[in-house]
């Protein structure tokens, strides 16, 4: 325990005196009153009298300290120190704890702040753009020189992207097909309408649901997946050792994942577009249409101009994820959140790509007829 | 020795950051077959000058010269014949975590030789082994110690047999016994290969058991406060914080 006492002495004085241990536990109790103790007599000048003190820690010795420097008209002294308080005591240099050396930075002001976020914004552009030159320089040299894109590479990201997303994107499209054909099968029964539903189905899926869904799976997966394994080979220094082998890590890391996504995301959508039909097929069951009744009215209602519409997509969607995942990845920063960082930006990137580029589409083919 | 038949030649570099300079009119070079030591107390920019040595960011000012080529203006082609003459340990390893140890000898090998399959394989296993480390050539990186992976990423640097081996502080985190093999390897490979070598490091031991020179960087004048024989660095320097250094003595002591 720690006690303070005050008294005041003929000579104008204020002697404070402490006793105790002085530490954490203790010096909670004694802060407010010490500090009042100064505070009352601004212009007494002040005697910390610490022959009584046992032993500090760290918070008593912050307390010694912070009166020693407290700004006051008159000046305090700490004195009668024990042997072992003053080493203590003497370590600190009180002029240099008086403020903070180095305080958090003032926050910008709006007009500063603007500038900045447009700073940022351009440079993330620019990067955007050398970046898509260097990806097209990677993908020219693969094509023109095959045996340079390392497909062993190439194979094993095609089982991640491809083979490992079936049972996903099967769960996810068949759910889409069944409740998109009961919703709708719903209100057009009402009108005896409900067999027009393998219409709706069809060509709502062929055309854009099926490539559309399946590109923000790829992205949730497979573009977050890219950006998180090439910001921590970014991290780990890997991406510095391939470019002082004098490798370029667009070709070596890029290339290969590019390639990947555009092989296995249109084989992906095919598989989507077929179990979510299956999926309306079967809700359409229950509601007294047969399977070939069903394939029949989506065979005259579908022609392959509507299933080819939606799977060119499905390329351009495959290309859109992987570059902006990988160049979320190379973007990476130091510090512990930046692969998290990275990923998450590489999902909302890629989403907001595929929403812009399947609005292009969409005016392409009404101007083109499609 | 340095200005013999220099190997490397740091001229007038200027390095940073964005706007943050940490190293200014940095010169000095390195000669053939040289084993040369950059130090320096942390944040004196010893890793910074590693990577613009080898190219990995371009400086604010100047240029670095590897044998006779400004590798500082080298693009494509050049450049990559530069950077192939250079092999390059990274403080952490930095070897592909998806690949084996034979794996990552490989790559290089691989990417830039014409070798058979068979030959690039034995190549990768004599390099292991050239490091001690024959037995784990089918482990992944994550499946090994730090010390080793640190002697595999120097048979991965080594693959191309590079006459030039920059090491960024190859000791740091080793056990004592570990560290002095290391020391053991570069003085041996120095021997057999004749190999320079260019190491970032302060582990004074290390620094007298294999160092024939060192620069010694000093963050307060943002250049070199020393070059020299480590040895005679410690016993005659004129600058204090040099001596203060080599002889390990804490700031309070030399005052």
């Amino acid at each position: 325990m720690a006690s303070c006492a005050v008294s005041d002495l003929p000579d104008g004085r204020r002697v404070i005196a402490l006793a105790g241990r002085l530490d954490a536990a203790s010096v909670p109790s004694i802060w407010d009153p010490v500090h009042r103790a100064l505070d009352d007599a601004p212009a007494r000048p002040v005697t910390v009298d610490a022959a009584e003190v046992e032993s500090c820690d760290g918070a008593g010795i912050a307390l010694l300290v912070d009166l020693a420097s407290h700004a006051r008209a008159a000046p305090v002294e700490v004195v009668r120190m024990r042997p072992d308080v003053d080493t203590l005591y003497r370590q600190f240099d009180l002029a240099r704890l008086e403020h903070d050396l180095d305080p958090p930075p003032k926050p910008l002001g709006v007009v500063p702040e603007i500038g900045r976020a447009t700073y940022r914004v351009s440079r993330d552009l620019a990067e955007m753009v050398s970046f898509v030159g260097a990806l097209a320089a990677a993908l020219a040299y693969a094509i023109a020189h095959p045996a340079s894109v390392r497909w062993r590479d190439v194979w094993r990201i095609c089982e991640g992207v491809g083979a490992d997303a079936l049972p996903i994107v099967a769960l996810i499209s068949f759910l889409l097909g069944l409740i998109l054909a009961f919703q709708s099968a719903v209100p057009m029964k009402r009108f005896g309408a409900e067999i027009f539903v393998a219409d709706l189905l069809g060509l709502s899926v062929l055309r854009e649901l099926g490539p559309l869904m399946t590109a923000i799976l790829l992205a949730g997966r497979s573009g977050a997946a890219f950006a998180a394994e090439i910001g921590t080979m970014t991290v780990n220094q890997e991406v510095d050792a391939l470019t002082t082998m004098g490798l370029d890590p667009v070709r070596f890391l890029v290339t290969p994942r590019i390639i990947a996504a555009l092989l296995m995301t249109p084989l992906l959508t095919l598989f989507a577009n077929l179990v979510a039909l299956a999926g309306g097929a079967l809700t359409m069951e229950t509601f007294q249409i047969p399977l070939v009744t069903f394939f029949k009215e989506l065979d005259s209602a579908v022609d392959i101009t509507d299933f080819m519409a939606g799977w060119a997509k499905s390329f351009v969607f495959a290309f859109l994820i992987a570059a902006v995942g990988c160049m979320r990845g190379l973007q990476t920063s130091a510090g512990a959140s930046a692969v998290g960082d990275s990923a998450t930006r590489a999902v909302v990137s890629g989403i907001i790509l595929l929403v812009i580029a399947d609005g292009i589409f969409a005016y392409l083919y009404f101007v083109l007829d499609i | 020795m340095a200005d013999a038949d220099p190997l490397i030649v740091v001229d007038d570099l200027t390095v940073g950051y964005d706007e943050r300079v940490i190293l200014e009119h940095v010169s000095f070079s390195v000669a053939r077959g040289e084993v040369f030591v950059i130090l320096g107390g942390s944040g004196s920019g010893k890793s910074t000058l590693l990577k613009h040595m080898i190219g990995l960011y371009p400086p604010l000012e100047g240029r670095v010269v590897i044998d006779g080529r400004d590798l500082t203006a080298a693009e494509g082609d050049e450049r990559r014949d530069i950077l192939k003459g250079i092999g390059v340990m990274y403080q952490s390893g930095a070897l592909f975590g998806s690949m084996t140890l034979a794996e990552n000898v490989r790559l290089p090998l691989e990417e830039y030789t014409a070798l058979p399959a068979a030959a690039i394989d034995l190549v990768a296993r004599m390099k292991l082994e050239l490091v001690g480390l024959e037995q784990f050539s089918g482990h992944l990186p994550a499946e090994i110690s730090g010390g080793m992976q640190k002697r595999a990423a120097i048979a991965r640097a080594m693959a191309l047999d590079p006459p030039i081996l920059f090491l960024d502080e190859p000791s740091a985190g080793l056990d004592p016994i570990t560290s002095a093999e290391l020391d053991a390897l570069i003085l041996r490979l120095r021997r057999a290969l004749g190999m320079t070598f260019v190491i970032v490091t302060h582990e004074l031991p290390s620094i007298y058991a294999i160092a024939d020179r060192v620069i010694m960087l000093d963050k307060r004048t943002r250049g070199i406060s020393a070059v020299g024989d480590p040895r005679v660095l410690r016993d005659e320097s004129d600058d204090a914080y040099v001596r203060q250094f080599f002889r390990r003595e804490a700031e309070a002591a030399a005052a």
